[in-house]
């Protein structure tokens, strides 16, 4: 064999041997229980494909001025404020202001409840106006949203005890309020006085993953959409700044979106640490196990699932009233956050921690410690317990 | 944009016809040795011609394709076969001392047909050439020096096209002259031209993104800010040391008034580079890097996600370790070659924290080139790429492996 043939056919093979291995030096995928996104399982090929495009338009559109961004707005994308699908950074924490009681807010006029912190060049951004008072939001994770708009109002209403007539220091109370006309109520909604139950957002504000959707589409971003068309600046009715299509694809891909895997589920420590936290009475209002009813989305059906809360509002003491609220909520009264995804945090807060409603404690334990109100025994008893089991409780939150 | 394109294919075909009808032996090829020592700033003749007989014209031109295959984070869009662009030059002497060049690019992948290059140079003294038309800025090296065959990589650095917006033209007019004597030479270029606009900080990057600039083909007859972009580069050359550049380019950016009527404040954008390239003696190792940093006013009001600083650049260190007659190719070179790559899109801190903004990526690309002539190069590389968010959250890993070829023709 000639030289020159040697080496054009060695060439050659060396080229299709690198095609053919080039798989095995990409890097690899995070462990499936290290991420927040990617979609449930067993969905259809046609609800992958409208997952992905909510993906698209969530992850990657980004608004510009001329696509309708503001003028006034807090971020630019829904990515800005949710990376990676987990909780948000303050960055991207937004402010509102103006309500006080559940007679709604005073300050809708002047820019209420939202205040757009921001403005495209040219323009200013709003400010609180004087005597509002205001209140600030660390932008929550996504993940398992779906799972909660499937829990029935009868368990949400089953796990209330308004009077605390189990005497154990935990009340919890639904958030009530009204709808709007592009939202129509779930099948077994149980409303009361003409309000429903809603479970979304820091005091459980928002009814169902449209409504969380829209508003924020147009609170957050100022874009205008077919089921809210009202300018954010102006406030007049304005032209659809974003198809309807798109935003039914994102609300279809939070709903789609996986929970959160738990992980070390097998280390004693953390096993012990899942005792303590039922010990010391978190679970009374992290309740561990929801179910779902019925739904066309196959993994979403009927499902048990672990988010730790009980979508219910808290009093949660005087150290955590901001004095703003929204809906039948008092300015104490926060919604349990799940706690699922909590030890992920970081990877989407830049390295490291931003918890409680504002972002405030920078630690799991300072978080805890930041509780009263109703969380107040269990928060003495987490102060009481023994370093060992501190950390194994510590190292069960970080396993979620 | 078709009637450009017909004309292309006129003058295509009829040259192809030309070509067949003449003796080959009247094609002169200059032959021109694309590694040789000269100043960046050359680079746009700097490319080898050909010319038929005595006709005043030449023509030229590269193309480059490749294979690759990259993923991130354990997802990949899996293998790519890309033909990225064909370039073509034509140049004319239109008298003495009088010269046009024109570079025209296809880029089939975006659909676009640009014209990269379209410039009349006059001389009056070598020190003094005036020049104007559709001018590449000098900002940078890599700007003006970017063709695909000059290079042992596929990719172009990004640092140079995603935050420095290469390849970068502008209609405009200025002056450049250089100055030789027997191991020195200086060479210095000043244009005014068209520029920016408000895009670099609203646009769908999320980022400040001067690249973002080059989609408003309006800048061809009107500039945003009505004020010209100031390009401005020394460079220095030492025959046994090397080259160092010094470049400057800024200006006001956005729209602040229209129809008379002042409508926002006037915001400036200041981008500084240093470029340097030598060659080893011995070793002949080739390095060459570039360094930029920009300062874009964003308004305080506006949002951090687009930052006022950015910084970036790139090195590559080439290695010659054989040159010899290869496959019946005489000269033909094989190389070694590494790319070393950093751009942070956002220098500073969060007014909410204090802490430093993310948005940053490094790369390290180690390759290996073929060179059969000095024009052509088949050249492999294997990239590790890792990028932060704005954030700074632990960050994609990116890896790319890349095969391809690139020639002038």
């Amino acid at each position: 064999m000639s030289t020159r043939l040697f080496f054009t056919l060695g060439s050659l093979c060396s080229l299709v041997a690198l095609m053919v291995a080039c798989e095995k030096v990409m890097p690899s995928a995070a462990p499936e229980d290290e991420l927040l996104d990617g979609p449930v399982a067993e969905l259809s090929y046609e609800q992958s494909q409208r997952f992905l495009l909510g993906d698209v338009a969530f992850n990657d559109e980004v608004f510009t001025p001329e696509m309708g961004l503001g003028p006034i707005f807090v971020a630019t994308s829904c990515g800005s404020c949710h990376a990676g699908d987990g909780k948000g950074h303050p960055f991207t924490t937004l402010t509102r202001f103006g309500q006080i009681d559940e007679t709604g807010n005073k300050f809708l006029a002047q820019g209420g409840p939202q205040l757009q912190n921001r403005a495209i060049p040219g323009h200013m951004p709003e400010q609180i106006p004087a005597g509002a008072t205001f209140s600030k939001f660390t932008p929550p994770a996504n993940t398992g949203l779906g799972f909660f708009e499937l829990v029935s109002d009868t368990d949400i209403l089953a796990m209330a005890d308004p009077d605390d007539l189990d005497h154990d220091g935990i009340s919890g109370v639904p958030n009530y309020g009204s709808l709007p006309n592009y939202v129509t109520p779930f099948n077994n909604a149980i409303p009361k006085n003409g309000k429903y139950i809603h479970r979304f957002g820091k005091k459980a504000a928002a009814y169902n993953l449209l409504h969380q959707t829209v508003n924020a589409y147009n609170q957050d971003i100022g874009i205008a959409s077919s089921y809210d068309p009202v300018d954010v600046y102006t406030h007049l009715t304005i032209d659809p700044e974003i198809s309807t299509q798109t935003v039914n694809n994102v609300v279809f891909y939070l709903q789609t979106l996986k929970s959160p895997i738990q992980r070390n589920q097998g280390d004693p420590e953390v096993q012990n640490g899942r005792l303590i936290f039922d010990r010391i009475n978190c679970s009374g209002c992290h309740k561990p196990t929801l179910k779902t009813g019925p739904s066309s989305i196959k993994a979403l059906s009927n499902a048990t699932f672990q988010p730790y809360t009980d979508l219910l509002l808290h009093d949660m003491g005087p150290g955590l009233d901001d004095g703003y609220t929204e809906g039948s909520a008092k300015t104490y009264e926060w919604r349990t956050p799940p706690l699922w995804g909590l030890g992920l945090s970081a990877n989407s807060q830049g390295g490291g921690y931003h918890l409680m409603h504002d972002g405030r404690a920078k630690s799991i334990e300072e978080a805890i410690q930041l509780h009263g109100g109703e969380a107040t025994s269990a928060k003495n008893k987490f102060v009481q317990l023994s370093a060992t089991e501190k950390n194994n409780l510590l190292k069960f939150l970080r396993s979620l | 944009m078709k009637k450009l394109a017909t004309i292309l294919t006129i003058i295509l075909i009829t040259s192809l016809t030309v070509k067949a009808q003449i003796d080959p032996k009247l094609l002169k090829k200059p032959g021109s040795d694309t590694v040789k020592q000269t100043l960046n700033m050359d680079a746009v003749y700097d490319r080898p011609f050909v010319a038929v007989g005595k006709l005043p014209v030449s023509v030229g031109g590269y193309m480059e394709a490749n294979w690759q295959y990259t993923g991130t984070d354990g997802i990949s869009d899996g293998q790519q076969f890309q033909f990225r662009r064909m370039t073509l030059f034509v140049a004319s002497s239109i008298g003495k001392r009088i010269k046009f060049l024109s570079e025209i690019e296809f880029e089939p992948a975006d659909k676009e047909i640009a014209i990269e290059f379209a410039a009349l140079d006059l001389e009056l003294h070598p020190l003094l050439n005036l020049r104007g038309g559709m001018i590449m800025n000098p900002i940078g090296a890599f700007n003006q020096n970017h063709d695909g065959p000059k290079w042992e990589f596929t990719d172009r650095p990004i640092a140079m096209t995603q935050m420095l917006p290469a390849t970068w033209s502008n209609a405009g007019f200025g002056i450049y002259g250089k100055y030789y004597n027997t191991n020195w030479m200086f060479g210095y270029e000043l244009y005014a031209s068209s520029g920016f606009d408000n895009s670099i900080i609203a646009n769908v990057e999320n980022r400040t993104f001067l690249p973002a600039a080059k989609e408003n083909t309006e800048r061809f007859e009107e500039m945003a800010s009505g004020q010209p972009l100031l390009t401005g580069k020394i460079a220095v050359r030492h025959n046994k040391i090397g080259e160092i550049g010094l470049s400057y380019m800024g200006g006001i950016y956005n729209k602040w008034q229209d129809d008379g009527i002042v409508i926002d404040d006037k915001r400036r954008l200041d981008v500084f580079a240093v470029d340097f390239n030598t060659t080893l003696p011995r070793l002949h190792t080739f390095i060459t890097a570039e360094w930029a940093w920009i300062k874009v006013n964003v308004p305080s009001t506006y949002t951090q996600q687009f930052g006022n600083r950015q910084q970036g650049g790139f090195a590559d260190i080439v290695q010659p370790i054989l040159k010899k007659t290869i496959l019946g190719w005489q000269k033909a070179t094989v190389s070694l070659a590494c790319r070393l790559e950093y751009v942070d899109w956002n220098v500073g801190k969060f007014v909410e924290t204090g802490e430093n903004i993310g948005d940053q990526l490094w790369s390290i690309m180690p390759g290996l080139s073929f060179r059969p002539r000095p024009q052509t190069v088949l050249r492999m590389s294997y990239r590790i790429q890792q990028q932060k968010d704005l954030l700074g959250n632990p960050p994609a890993k990116t890896a790319a492996i890349q095969f391809g070829l690139s020639t002038y023709f």
